[in-house]
């Protein structure tokens, strides 16, 4: 019977997006990183790094959302747990490698706990659930004072980056390192059946249920990858900022995720690239502006509505994104 | 004893700001199967409103009437503008729609007023009067339980009693019919949308006094005690959200009172996932199964 079941699916299966190999993006992707951290100046390295350490949680996320179309807010407090998973590592024992590992594994972990509960929720239950989990995250801090530090939080004990590169290259080789791997294992997996899966739920879960799909176990599957993801990147930001609180995962953080994974195109990682370059790229040039205007409340707000304004359009005008104009976004199954 | 029920007291009140804005919540969700998650941030842009114009006149009322007012004009414009144009075919777009517009309001509060916290003035006294040497209840609560319920009975009598009650639940329950039957489906919504907010925008400024204050974000724990209120209710059902949300307000007062007010949203999380994993129809309903909407 299961013999069968992969043939028909395999079959009738969704065409993938037909693309260059990801070992080549992969490639291509650590050449032109070095290539920009020996030719840029210190802070668009710096940027660098922020962007590939975005790209980590956009990638992970857009796979969720838009391959699996379960919406979660939570993906900031889940990049808060990696965050802090890895503060605590550090400062206890100072292995990098192994702490970020540990943070990627602590992240799935409650990313497990919470896809349990999303599996059995649908739109805006899903919603309203994963929105409160990244609301709750201050309240957990300043219980737990004694291990998170309340709103102060922590900061992390990092060793020197080696004598031949500056602290910059470093972090964005670091930050690349973990977003390449990500991307590049994320384009396997989707390419391949686990994907198919994902594409066949998100389009009609009767159906694929039919097809022999089992539902809840792709979408807790889907929701754990991505949770590992959103960990490794509150990683890398714990790495780049050096230092944890609580006031670096707001529920806006979580809300620009959903904006950058929605510009740039649910469900594809070149639209987690773009949304990820914009992530950075924004707030920079309204800080510039709200300097050139001399006017403080204009610099942070100026993103937050800019952000607004691009999601709500986006999701009217186009709802496919900036990297799908020409093709707009399959319709997502409803009952 | 005494704090148990000092603590029962003002659970109540709390709670029965939570249920006007579940209610609010539930009254969109009826109509357009859209689960407003802008509704905290339109309360709070009402509130600056109505905190400006009592500034400058001095009086609290008429930054009250106006908060109302302004809470009538957002949301009818929130609906002729953006949410009639969402795509239906997935759930998820009118979450995202409304998630932008949260954006966008934090955005421009934030530009117009800055993100610091504003002191957030109550009308009455919020000193607890004692009733056989025991405190319980306050001025403030006794007006927020009058206002609340003012609303609760306003809006039924107006979905019960009258014709453009009627037509605002045909328009909900059965769009295509009601447009054959001659009922502008349209102006329904808008209506529906526009009450919504205005019952929002009223439960903002029951209980911005109470919080920490005027901020672009002051909402945000607000709004995720009354969707718990709202989906222990049901989301269905306007009584069952007027319920959720003396439960909701009881359990915030007592888990506060008793462990420490930074557990209280983490509690909130807890009853969330129960409800939604045990009930998901709400506490109120009979049957259990998961939600498919």
């Amino acid at each position: 019977m299961t013999v069968v079941r992969d043939r028909v699916t395999t079959r009738l299966a969704v065409p993938t997006m037909r693309k260059q190999s990801p070992l080549i993006i992969l490639v291509l992707g650590a050449i032109a990183v070095v290539a920009l951290t020996y030719t840029l100046p210190p802070f668009r390295t710096y940027q660098l790094a922020t962007v590939g350490a975005y790209l980590c949680v956009t990638a992970g996320l857009t796979v969720l959302t838009g391959l699996n179309g379960q919406l979660s807010l939570g993906h900031g407090a889940l990049m808060a747990t990696g965050a802090y998973t890895l503060a605590l590592w550090q400062n206890k024992f100072n292995l990098l490698v192994v702490g970020i590992i540990v943070a990627i594994l602590v992240t799935t972990a409650v990313g497990a706990v919470i896809g349990l509960a999303a599996a059995r929720l649908r739109g805006p239950y899903l919603a309203g659930l994963t929105l409160a989990v990244a609301v709750v995250v201050p309240s957990i801090t300043s219980t737990f004072d004694g291990t998170f530090n309340s709103d102060q939080g922590l900061s992390v004990v990092l060793n020197p980056p080696p004598e031949s590169m500056t602290v910059e290259q470093w972090q964005a080789w670091v930050c690349w390192g973990g977003a390449l791997l990500t991307v590049f294992t994320l384009a396997l997996l989707t390419r391949g059946r686990f994907g198919r899966d994902m594409r066949a739920v998100r389009d009609d879960e009767t159906a694929a249920r039919l097809a022999g799909i089992s539902v809840a176990r792709t979408q807790v599957t889907a929701f754990v990858v991505s949770a590992a993801c959103a960990g490794l990147a509150g990683a890398l930001f714990a790495v780049i900022a050096q230092s944890v609180s609580p006031g670096a995962f707001p529920l806006t953080l979580s809300l620009f995720l959903l904006m950058a994974i929605v510009i740039g195109g649910l469900g594809r990682l070149t639209g987690a690239l773009i949304g990820a370059l914009l992530l950075v790229a924004l707030p920079a040039v309204a800080h510039e502006i709200g300097e050139a205007a001399g006017s403080q409340r204009l610099e942070g707000n100026l993103a937050l509505t800019f952000f607004g304004v691009v999601l709500v359009v986006v999701m009217l005008a186009a709802p496919g994104g900036l990297a799908s104009l020409r093709i707009p976004l399959k319709k997502k199954g409803q009952r | 004893m005494d704090r148990f029920l000092f603590l029962t007291f003002d659970g109540l009140s709390r709670g029965a700001v939570y249920a006007a804005f579940a209610l609010a919540l539930v009254l969109i969700w009826r109509a357009t199967r859209i689960v407003n998650f802008a509704q905290g941030a339109m309360a709070v842009a009402t509130a600056y409103v109505a905190y400006s114009v009592a500034d400058a006149t001095g009086s609290y009322w008429l930054g009250f009437i106006v908060a109302l007012l302004a809470g009538l004009l957002l949301g009818a414009g929130v609906e002729r503008v953006v949410m009639r144009f969402v795509d239906h075919s997935s759930p998820l777009n009118g979450v995202v729609v409304a998630l932008g517009l949260v954006l966008i309001i934090q955005g421009v509060l934030g530009m117009i007023y800055g993100n610091e916290f504003r002191p957030a003035t109550a009308p009455f006294s919020r000193d607890a009067f004692e009733i056989g040497g025991v405190a319980l209840l306050s001025r403030y609560d006794l007006f927020v339980f009058a206002a609340v319920g003012a609303v609760v009975v306003l809006l039924t009598l107006l979905f019960t009693r009258t014709p453009t009650g009627l037509r605002m639940r045909a328009a909900a329950f059965a769009p295509d019919v009601s447009r054959l039957l001659g009922v502008p489906v349209g102006g329904m919504l808008t209506l529906g949308w526009a009450l919504a907010a205005a019952v929002g925008s009223l439960a903002g400024m029951l209980v911005l006094p109470t919080e920490l204050g005027l901020n672009p974000t002051a909402m945000d724990i607000v709004f995720i005690s009354a969707f718990t209120a709202a989906v222990v209710g049901g989301l269905d059902s306007p009584i069952g959200s007027v319920l959720g949300g003396l439960i909701v307000g009881l359990l915030l007062s007592y888990i506060s009172g008793y462990l420490g007010a930074t557990v209280a949203p983490m509690a909130v999380l807890a009853l969330l996932v129960v409800v939604l994993l045990s009930r998901p129809d709400g506490l109120f309903s009979r049957s259990s199964k998961a939600r498919t909407a």
